[in-house]
């Protein structure tokens, strides 16, 4: 993790490969879920478990792809948990939510590596996955279908569809952002942010980063060379 | 019955109107529980008829056997030894189990193939192996705990009363079967008139409460009963006593179906608007070189400490 000044500006180191790796396995369980999910959510989605090999494919397979996510999400927790305890200035960020929402950043304190809706978007992803893996085990037909009452299961089908339902706000809240703050998306693909990204939306995390270094990334010119003694 | 398609009332996990021109009379199967000997001639003909195999089982002291409906017992003779505190007098009821094709079935409300479950408009429910997709979501929606998912083929199964016998004209193999006439089969009406004749006659032999069951929670039933206690329908092997679809059931498949939907729809739809009128969250210009004086000045003070 670290500064760089670059050929033509500066970036700021946010995510190494591990996190990123993680962190797109997780996205792609979470939108395969959410696909094979809602296939058997709605009549109107029932199409959508065509993507998936038909119905009874559909019911296999969403389970397994719930094991994936809380697998990889486990680990994406722990390389994460420590940037996201709640600290005061959090506080003040949200209550400057509006200006957030209308592109006036300068309002603003100055935040570390995560702001106060980052926080509560983790958190919020930490107990939903929580819940929706649960309540998935109690309706897991094939495998577990014989280890709870019939009503300890219809009230893990409710939790499990309302628990789904705020899991996509939260995750349209998250993709949301990611687009909406212009120079977001490239922390995820290439691991890095610009200084500018850095100073305006997370300047205390710059400050730390800056304080640990610059590395120098231009490269030297190359050596002119000399023409040799004409043949 | 016969040309099937025409011949749906109710098709699971389908928002339209099945084809509803031809209209049906409604059948019912009435068990007479006073006139059934426990014979389980009702529970072979079922298995022969349907051509299916129960395993071999182990005696546990009843004479209940298997000891719960199977993927292959669509039908099961459950038997109660109970003391009538009234009379002092032992009183053995024995129930015969099985789909009560629910005027208002649970588990085709709470299905989510289209097509898996069917209620055809003479009142049968019928499950369609070929849209099953083994979910176990019929189980939830049942409130007599009829259906039973193969760990085999992972399908559904339970009492097609017969569907393929009843569309040629034919009663079902258990009606058929029963040796004492416990077992009949008709019209809903005729079979409630029937049962009228033989509460008529029950209370006429001391059993003051006999009664025919057919529970309206559930729109009433093309399975009934006619039970000499129907103000106590627990005693008989747990029958339930007001059933109905569970509130829980309910709101699954009612308003969390269309809120949910709603909300992610709202949320998406939010955040298109927003997209469209709000200030581009972008980072200045200017922003960018004032990071680069911080970045000089942080990176000065950690090379001083």
């Amino acid at each position: 993790m670290a500064v760089r000044r670059e050929e033509e500006r500066t970036t700021v180191d946010r995510y190494p490969g591990r996190v990123r790796v993680n962190h797109w396995i997780t996205a792609i369980s979470l939108i395969l879920l959410a696909l094979s999910g809602a296939a058997l959510f709605h009549p109107a989605l029932f199409f959508l478990s065509g993507l998936f090999g038909g119905g009874a494919n559909t019911r296999a397979i969403h389970p397994w792809i719930g094991v994936v996510l809380l697998a990889s999400f486990a680990i994406l927790f722990v390389q994460m948990v420590r940037y996201n305890f709640w600290a005061k200035v959090d506080t003040v960020w949200m209550r400057h939510i509006g200006d957030v929402m209308s592109g006036h950043e300068e309002n603003l304190p100055e935040i570390g590596k995560y702001n106060g809706a980052q926080k509560i978007v983790f958190w919020l992803m930490t107990l939903l996955i929580l819940v929706l893996f649960a309540t998935g085990i109690m309706i897991w037909y094939e495998y577990f279908g014989a280890s709870f009452t019939i009503e300890q299961q219809r009230f893990a089908h409710i939790i499990h569809a309302l628990a789904a339902v705020a899991m996509l706000l939260v995750v349209i809240v998250h993709i949301y952002a990611g687009f909406y703050v212009r120079g977001t998306i490239s922390a995820m693909t290439e691991g890095k942010v610009t200084g500018g990204w850095a100073f305006r939306h997370h300047r205390l995390w710059l400050r730390h980063e800056a304080r640990e270094g610059v590395i120098d990334d231009r490269q030297t010119p190359p050596r002119r060379v000399h023409p040799g003694p004409a043949e | 019955m016969g040309l099937q398609s025409q011949d749906f009332a109710r098709i699971s996990a389908t928002n339209m109107r099945p084809p509803d021109v031809r209209h049906d009379f409604e059948v019912a199967k009435l068990i007479d529980v006073s006139k059934c000997i426990g014979c389980k001639a009702c529970q072979s003909a079922c298995l022969e008829w349907n051509n299916l195999r129960e395993e071999i089982g182990f005696n546990t002291g009843s004479y209940t056997n298997p000891h719960d409906l199977t993927p292959n017992s669509w039908t099961l003779m459950r038997f109660t030894e109970w003391e009538n505190p009234q009379s002092g007098n032992l009183e053995w009821l024995i129930r015969k189990d099985g789909c009560m094709h629910c005027a208002d079935p649970g588990c085709l409300k709470a299905c989510p193939s289209p097509g898996a479950i069917v209620q055809y408009n003479n009142g049968i429910v019928d499950f369609v192996s070929e849209n099953c997709i083994g979910c176990g979501y019929c189980v939830k929606g049942c409130p007599f705990n009829i259906p039973r998912i193969s760990q085999a083929d992972h399908k559904a199964y339970k009492c097609t009363l017969c569907s393929d016998r009843v569309s040629v004209g034919q009663a079902p193999a258990c009606a058929k079967a029963c040796p004492t006439g416990a077992i009949v089969f008709g019209t809903k009406q005729a079979m409630l008139t029937y049962a009228q004749t033989r509460i008529t006659d029950l209370k006429s032999r001391g059993f003051q409460n006999a009664g025919i069951y057919d529970p309206p929670g559930v729109g009433g039933t093309h399975v009934m009963y006619v039970l000499h206690h129907a103000d106590q329908p627990q005693l008989y092997a747990g029958l339930p006593n007001n059933p109905r679809i569970s509130q829980v059931v309910e709101l699954w498949k009612g308003l969390t179906k269309y809120a949910g939907m709603a909300a992610v729809g709202f949320a998406a739809a939010f955040a298109f608007v927003h997209a469209t009128i709000a200030r581009r969250n972008d980072v200045s210009r200017a922003e960018d070189r004032e990071a680069e004086h911080l970045i000089d000045e942080e990176a000065a003070r950690g090379r001083q400490t």
